[in-house]
């Protein structure tokens, strides 16, 4: 009875935390639905930052110069370090880095539907910097105000070195553009495979995104996915426009009433099949996290048994 | 009679942001440390949480090492957004 009356206490609190737009913090109550929610996004987006090194990392080798070659490893090195920013955060809700690493292994936890398409093409390392890179920024800026406090602080750090991630991209097409024939058409080839994709990173439409109105309440997400996807077509555009490339929509035009871009719609079946795990390359993603995981064993099984041995001569002193 | 441990103390001065450290203190136990930390640190609403952490059990980098720690990110600028040059008339970048 009394567990009754203070779980309700509790609770009330907890929705007086949200509703007032504050932070909820790893050692307060939560509804068990709002931990396993939280868990679940966040976990999502640290393995997309994990997953998301393989297309451009396959091009650290074939860089065309030192100069991009660093740029590229600088970038890459990024991607790894918000994935452990974001694995910690989840950890603070009580799941384990290693619980974590088998839910992505055995398609229990997702990650971002973008990172099953291959990049074909140098310039691809550019459009994923400056489109794939793009769209995430438009995702995490408002995240940096989520409700879970740890997940919010993540998300600032990441936000402050996406920036580079984006300008290295834009800068990289920029300078194809300026170059042959040959080169321009490789970057509208590049953004053609890409701007679909792009578009589907904010998730389905509102009306079929289940969880959106429950995580909106929850402060958890701040915008829809449709408001997220409109902010990013009207920031694209004249960027667009500004490197001398167009995107492959015949609807997309602007709106002087609504004062925004109209655009056409991505293809949703191919959206939940690549979900589902039928895109060009989740077998391929996974397959290498799951070789990288194996791989790295023995420097884990090194590293442990170094620190016992250390931890044991320390005993003998 | 030996002297109590230090502990280093951290506080959380508003939800949503960091523990920021703020000071040490000697105590005989965790929890002795933890109200001592309210009484010394907190004493105008300065916080809404508080840690405490033995100092003993904090690894730190010494002044020493401070060339080979942090030197090697000196020269790579390209790790900062400033490094590329883009034309002004490129919005929202
Ligand atoms: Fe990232
Ligand atoms: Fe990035």
């Amino acid at each position: 009875m009394t567990t009754t009356v203070d779980e309700q206490e509790l609770a009330a609190r907890f929705d007086e935390t949200v509703a007032r737009r504050d932070r909820i913090e790893p050692r307060d109550w939560m509804p068990e639905a709002y931990r396993s929610t939280v868990i679940r996004q966040v976990a999502q987006h640290a393995h997309s930052e994990v997953i998301g090194m393989q297309p451009e990392g396959a091009w650290v080798g074939r860089a065309p110069s030192l100069r991009r070659k660093a740029i590229l490893l600088a970038k890459v090195q990024d991607e790894a370090g918000h994935g452990l920013y974001l694995y910690s955060a989840a950890e603070t809700l009580g799941i384990s880095r290693q619980e974590m690493t088998q839910r992505l292994l055995t398609g229990r936890q997702k990650y971002s539907s973008i990172f099953n398409y291959p990049a074909l093409s140098y310039a691809d390392v550019g459009t994923i910097g400056w489109l794939v890179d793009g769209a995430a920024i438009c995702n995490q800026v408002p995240l940096c105000r989520t409700s879970y406090g740890p997940y919010g602080r993540a998300m600032i750090r990441i936000c402050k070195e996406e920036s580079f991630h984006q300008r290295q991209g834009y800068e990289l097409l920029l300078t194809m553009m300026r170059g042959t024939d040959e080169q321009r058409a490789m970057v509208q080839e590049s953004v053609n495979r890409f701007w679909w994709p792009a578009l589907m990173m904010f998730g389905p439409p509102d009306a079929d995104s289940s969880n959106t109105a429950q995580s909106m309440a929850w402060g958890i997400k701040t915008h829809t996915n449709d408001e997220l996807r409109q902010k990013f077509v009207d920031m694209s555009v004249p960027q667009a426009e500004a490197l001398g490339v167009t995107f492959p929509d015949p609807e997309l035009g602007w709106n002087e009433e609504r004062g925004h871009y109209d655009f056409g719609q991505p293809d949703w079946e191919e959206f939940w099949a690549v979900v589902k795990g039928n895109g060009p390359c989740n077998t391929q993603r996974i397959a290498h996290r799951q070789r990288a995981w194996d791989d790295g064993a023995w420097v884990r099984e090194a590293s442990s048994a170094w620190a016992v041995r250390q931890q044991k001569e320390a005993c003998h002193e | 009679m030996s002297e109590w441990p230090l502990y280093e103390v951290f506080v959380r001065s508003k939800r949503g942001l960091n523990h920021v450290h703020v000071g040490s203190l000697h105590a005989p136990d965790d929890r002795m440390a933890l109200l001592h930390a309210r009484d010394v640190y907190t004493r105008r609403n300065e916080g809404v949480s508080i840690w405490v952490v033995p100092s003993s059990a904090i690894t730190a980098s010494s002044p020493d090492e401070k060339d080979p720690l942090f030197a090697p990110s000196g020269d790579k600028v390209y790790r900062h957004p400033t490094f590329y040059v883009l034309p002004s008339d490129v919005p929202h970048m």
